[in-house]
């Protein structure tokens, strides 16, 4: 029988045959952290007396969580990661450079067949371009930083088909809510996903990074996409570090195959407070919004921001809703700027915010009121996510969040498809 | 042995209600433990007696963000373990770490009542509802998460085995 994307890397990590629900002690490739989990990595790194880290050029720590800081004691915490980061010569991205997961693939640090984790939970986004990710603790974090290694379960593998081809006005993120909401929220615990088909092959990488950031929300491990033509020229345009394509064997043992034909597949919308509620937009329309928000690990991207300019581009944001806006990176506000998107989003009312994550955690920067209803391009909408209790948060394609934001209320985006 | 009563709580319990992100600012438990499930009940610290209350959850606990803050708060207001369904991964592995028990057992989540004096036995598995008389058997670990969780942690046991090593 052969083998899974997930055994085989595992397996060349390892050095020996593996199986699914094995558990081994595996070297990883990266270790990353972001400001609200690498404090705490940082104290159990002191309080195991760390005297020195694996290999200081493959970790990373990110400001992106709230940044700036918004209080006197995160700018405490960001200093103590500046702090350690400068004693054991550890990149920082550094406020205003981006999400996290956006900067491990796009700056070129992750490559195909890498073993990565992170100390977040969407770290699996980087299986978008066939790497092996997956989020961890602040305590592994730090023995990662000590030893390099950390020990995993080999996972099980669903395998999902996507079949025919996504309809106008349907994108990635409706693809996944989908999913989440056929899964249902624990439907992968402890599982890897790969996902295949053409509709995954007609995706570009910033696209599939939307579908596999989000399998957490179905509890996985991992998602991978088998890297292909688009996939090596993505990274090449980014790295010169040697890798070795990792695919799945063609006769595979899998957990269980879907297959999915999105051909027929509307806009979709998930329901508070929870991931998996998903439903076509004919369902949602009309529910009046307070709150909009394009951005995130999820949706923060080029053709994310592309979308939503086409579609507020000349018109208006109406006047009961505060549209915000948070590019998934620098590089992606800059492009943005270029392609005059930043303007036709800023002179329909919407409000940028730097480069991070913006709302999506609820922190700071846009924070909703008692009794809002916020409509968002984010991965979770778990009550009190953006930071009250008393708001509800409707996730969403950038395209459906921006022609709702212009409405006030939920709209099905493709009556501003032309 | 462990013992307390028994606080119960639904399916789906996620991390921005266990402890919102706001709360992140501070690595302490004790500080942490006093917005304990903050965003999910308000007034849940009512329920908890310090260093005699089990938690007892339906499936996917814990799911959502990988912050460990999560089972320190749990840890930090008195919770003495956890029984649940199932578990959402990253907690699952973050309690471990952190010395928090967990219990995976559909059957006792199923049964268990709030108030339900409940006595647990880690090294078998063994769960006991005292107050019906009822005993369920948790998903026992593997050896080296069993390894992890006899030394406390897996700062603990890190730093035995680099001292061994030395």
């Amino acid at each position: 029988m052969g083998k899974t994307m997930a055994e085989k890397i595992f397996e060349r990590k390892v050095g020996k045959p593996v199986r699914p629900g094995d558990i081994v002690v595996a070297p990883v490739d990266w270790a990353m952290g972001q400001d609200g989990t690498t404090p705490l990595a940082i104290q159990s790194f002191e309080e195991m007396h760390g005297k020195s880290v694996f290999r200081p050029e493959r970790i990373v720590f990110v400001i992106d969580h709230n940044a700036p800081s918004p209080l006197e004691s995160v700018s405490r915490l960001h200093d103590l990661m500046r702090s350690f980061a400068k004693r054991f010569g550890i990149r920082v991205f550094e406020v205003g450079e981006g999400v996290c997961h956006e900067l491990m693939m796009s700056r070129g640090l992750v490559v195909p067949g890498d073993l990565v984790v992170g100390a977040d939970s969407h770290t699996c986004t980087y299986g978008a371009i066939g790497a092996f990710s997956t989020g961890i603790g602040s305590t592994e974090l730090a023995v990662v930083m000590m030893t390099g290694k950390l020990w995993f379960k080999v996972p099980e593998t669903i395998c999902i088909r996507l079949l025919g081809e996504l309809p106008k006005g349907v994108y990635a993120k409706d693809v996944i809510l989908h999913l989440a909401a056929l899964l249902g929220a624990d439907g992968a615990t402890y599982q890897a996903i790969e996902f295949h088909g053409p509709v995954v092959e007609s995706l570009s990488v910033e696209e599939r990074a939307t579908i596999t950031n989000m399998v957490v929300e179905v509890g996985a491990k991992a998602g991978l996409v088998p890297p292909d033509a688009k996939t090596l020229s993505w990274v090449r345009e980014r790295t010169d570090r040697p890798f070795e394509v990792v695919l799945p064997d063609p006769d595979a043992a899998y957990a269980k195959v879907l297959e999915i034909d999105c051909s027929s597949l509307e806009p979709q919308v998930a329901f508070p407070h929870r991931v998996d509620t998903a439903r076509g937009i004919r369902e949602a329309e009309g529910i009046p919004i307070q709150e909009a928000f394009i951005g995130t690990c999820t949706n923060g991207r080029i053709p994310d921001l592309e979308v939503a300019a086409q579609i507020l581009r000349g018109r208006k944001v109406h006047p009961e809703v505060r549209l915000i806006v948070a590019p998934a990176s620098r590089e992606v506000f800059l492009f943005a700027l270029e392609k005059g998107w930043v303007e036709d989003i800023v002179k329909a009312g919407g409000v940028f915010v730097p480069p991070g994550c913006g709302p999506c955690v609820g922190t700071h920067q846009g924070i909703p009121g008692d009794g809002w209803n916020v409509i968002s391009t984010a991965n979770r909408n778990f009550r009190g996510r953006m930071g009250n209790r008393e708001a509800s948060i409707y996730l969403a394609s950038p395209a459906t969040v921006a022609a709702s934001a212009i409405e006030g209320k939920i709209t099905d985006p493709r009556t501003y498809l032309g | 042995m462990i013992r307390g009563k028994a606080v119960v709580l639904g399916d789906n319990v996620d991390t921005d209600g266990i402890i919102p992100a706001r709360y992140l600012t501070s690595t302490d438990p004790k500080e942490l433990a006093k917005h304990c499930m903050e965003g999910l009940d308000p007034h849940f610290l009512e329920r908890i007696t310090p260093g005699a209350t089990i938690l007892v959850a339906g499936k996917n606990f814990g799911c959502g963000s990988s912050r460990e803050h999560a089972p320190l708060a749990i840890k930090g207001c008195g919770i003495v373990a956890v029984i649940a369904a199932s578990f959402a991964r990253i907690f699952f592995r973050n309690a471990i770490n952190i010395g928090l028990p967990i219990l995976e057992s559909e059957e006792a989540a199923f049964r268990i009542r709030e108030g339900d004096m409940v006595s647990i036995d880690l090294a078998t598995g063994e769960i006991h509802n005292e107050t019906t008389g009822e005993v369920f058997k948790a998903q026992p670990f593997p050896p080296l998460l069993q390894e992890i969780i006899a030394a406390g942690g897996l700062m603990n046991l890190v730093e035995k085995r680099v001292r061994t090593n030395s």
